[in-house]
């Protein structure tokens, strides 16, 4: 078993409005993403799963020096920034591939995979 | 047992490496450990075989050399006492002259796994030209026209991706073979077209890439008996490359298929590629490679350019259409349509088409243009398709097509 990232990418500057223009479909995609939450539990996949606000709420540290250095924003100025992540437990790259593409419609955005180091 | 020649070493090495680390591979699930105790046993045979003579399994011979070699490497680096229970395990040395059990299934799984689509379609084709195909990095770098540091790079990446991410080791489930097969036979068409009109660099064909990929093909046929693509496949490159001798002239220039000498085709490979074509026709279960042979199969199939059924081509594109509706097959089907309704009817079609940067495109159209005997507008086509062409060759033969214009 290897464990991987799963990561919802979105433009920066998106709104859930932007994303989902549609309320209805935004509920809908909500209630899905909720289902998936669950057969990831039920399947034994799930390890950790969370959305995460909107980039400009970041703050970048650099604790390298002697003192802290504090700043706004998120660390990458790329034009995509992750809108939330599943972290599951899969037999393979195709059984995390497959659960990817079951998150990516569910939540209407690509899907990064990218595995965990082991031990 | 016979002293051998180094030449038939090298034969033997090309044609069991695939087998060598795909059994080592299934075993010991560890690509670089896999090929590099192949490498070490070929290392071995070169040594020992011109004295001692050429074993009579010589694929089982050098698998088992390998392997032994390869549990040598596992006891001697095991620092953990889980790897030392897991070498010893492996039981002792085995009779490099005993039986060796098949390993079909193991070649299919490597070729599957070094195609998989979470690998970049380059590093899909450098993997298999070096795990499946035995060629050397050096061999693979050269024939992409890149640094050899730089495909050792991407080969090292690709293995390392491979590991990491945990891509299977096997041949995809039913419901997903049909696209991962796809995948396959498009990195295997992918080393024939690249040899048989490179992109870059300065020969026309290279010979060494198109016999590569037919060798893959048969692999690959012999591997899955009863998939019509992959007969389909095949056929396509046997077809294709029966007519190398005739495709460049003495000045090396491409020419083109009315302008071919046909008597210089192969007639071998053309029998061949027609019993496949037949044999496509049987099953009746119709695809891409299997109707672009057909249609080289009526190519073939005409003592002279003017004996060429272009209606049977013209029906077979349209079957194509369908089942691939891309505007690089609308093309090809213009060319028939041409020959079918006339240059005129063509143009319209190929007018239609938005191809800009594919310089086929610009081809056909001047010579449509040309045929019209819209001699301006050809020449302005014609150095536009010119400028597009990384072949040397088919672009020695645009130029004399646009200056006989002038």
């Amino acid at each position: 078993m290897t464990q991987y990232l799963l990561s919802v990418w979105h433009d920066k500057d998106a709104t859930p409005e932007d994303i989902y223009p549609d309320p209805a479909e935004r509920e809908a995609s909500y209630a899905e993403t909720g289902t998936f939450n669950e057969e990831l539990r039920a399947s034994g996949n799930w390890v950790f799963a969370g959305g995460l606000h909107s980039p400009n709420t970041a703050t970048v540290v650099d604790g390298t020096g002697d003192e802290p250095v504090t700043t706004d924003g998120p660390y990458s100025e790329s034009k995509e920034q992750i809108g939330g992540f599943w972290v599951v437990e899969a037999a393979d790259l195709d059984a995390a591939i497959e659960l990817a593409a079951r998150g990516s419609k569910a939540c209407r955005g690509k899907v990064e995979v990218r595995p965990f180091q082991g031990e | 047992m016979s002293t051998t020649p180094h030449g038939e070493v090298e034969a033997i090495y090309r044609a069991e490496f695939g087998t060598v680390v795909a059994s080592l591979t299934g075993r010991f699930r560890d690509l670089d450990l896999a090929e590099e105790m192949a490498q070490e046993a070929f290392v071995e045979a070169v040594r020992r075989w011109p004295t001692e003579g050429v074993p009579p399994n010589p694929g089982g011979w050098l698998t088992v050399v390998a392997r032994n070699k390869a549990l040598d490497r596992l006891r001697r680096e095991s620092t953990r006492q889980a790897r030392h229970e897991e070498a010893e395990m492996l039981t002792a040395h085995e009779d490099p002259a005993g039986p060796v059990t098949s390993v079909t299934d193991e070649r299919l799984r490597l070729l599957f796994t070094c195609c998989h689509p979470a690998l970049s379609r380059e590093a899909q084709v450098a993997l298999t030209l070096r795990l499946l195909g035995g060629l050397t990095v050096p061999e693979v770098a050269n024939a992409f026209l890149v640094p050899e540091r730089t495909m050792a790079q991407r080969i090292t990446r690709a293995k390392r991706k491979i590991a990491a991410a945990n891509i299977p080791y096997r041949v995809p489930r039913d419901h997903e073979l049909p696209g991962r097969l796809r995948g396959v036979l498009a990195v295997v068409y992918l080393v024939f077209t690249e040899g048989h009109l490179p992109g870059s660099g300065a020969d026309g064909i290279r010979d060494d890439l198109c016999a590569e990929a037919i060798r893959l093909g048969r692999v690959l046929r012999q591997l899955m008996p009863d998939e019509p693509e992959v007969a389909g496949l095949l056929a396509l490159m046997l077809l294709t490359d029966a007519r190398r001798a005739a495709r460049v002239d003495a000045g090396g220039a491409l020419v083109t298929l009315d302008e071919q000498d046909r008597s210089l085709w192969d007639t071998a490979k053309i029998a061949e590629g027609h019993d496949l074509v037949r044999e496509c026709l049987r099953r009746n279960r119709p695809g891409h490679y299997q109707l672009l042979a057909a249609v080289n199969a009526v190519h073939t199939d005409a003592a002279t350019a003017a004996d060429t059924d272009w209606g049977q081509v013209l029906a077979l594109y349209d079957q194509l259409y369908a089942v691939t509706p891309t505007q690089v097959v609308a093309l090809n089907r213009a060319v028939a349509l041409a020959e079918v309704e006339g240059a005129a009817s063509a143009l319209v079609v190929v007018d239609g088409l938005d191809l800009d940067a594919y310089h086929p495109y610009h081809a056909t159209r001047a010579d449509l243009l040309r045929r019209l005997g819209r001699h301006p507008e050809a020449v302005a086509a014609y150095d536009r398709a010119i400028e597009l062409t990384a072949n040397p060759a088919e672009g020695a033969l645009l130029a004399a097509r646009r200056d006989a214009l002038t």
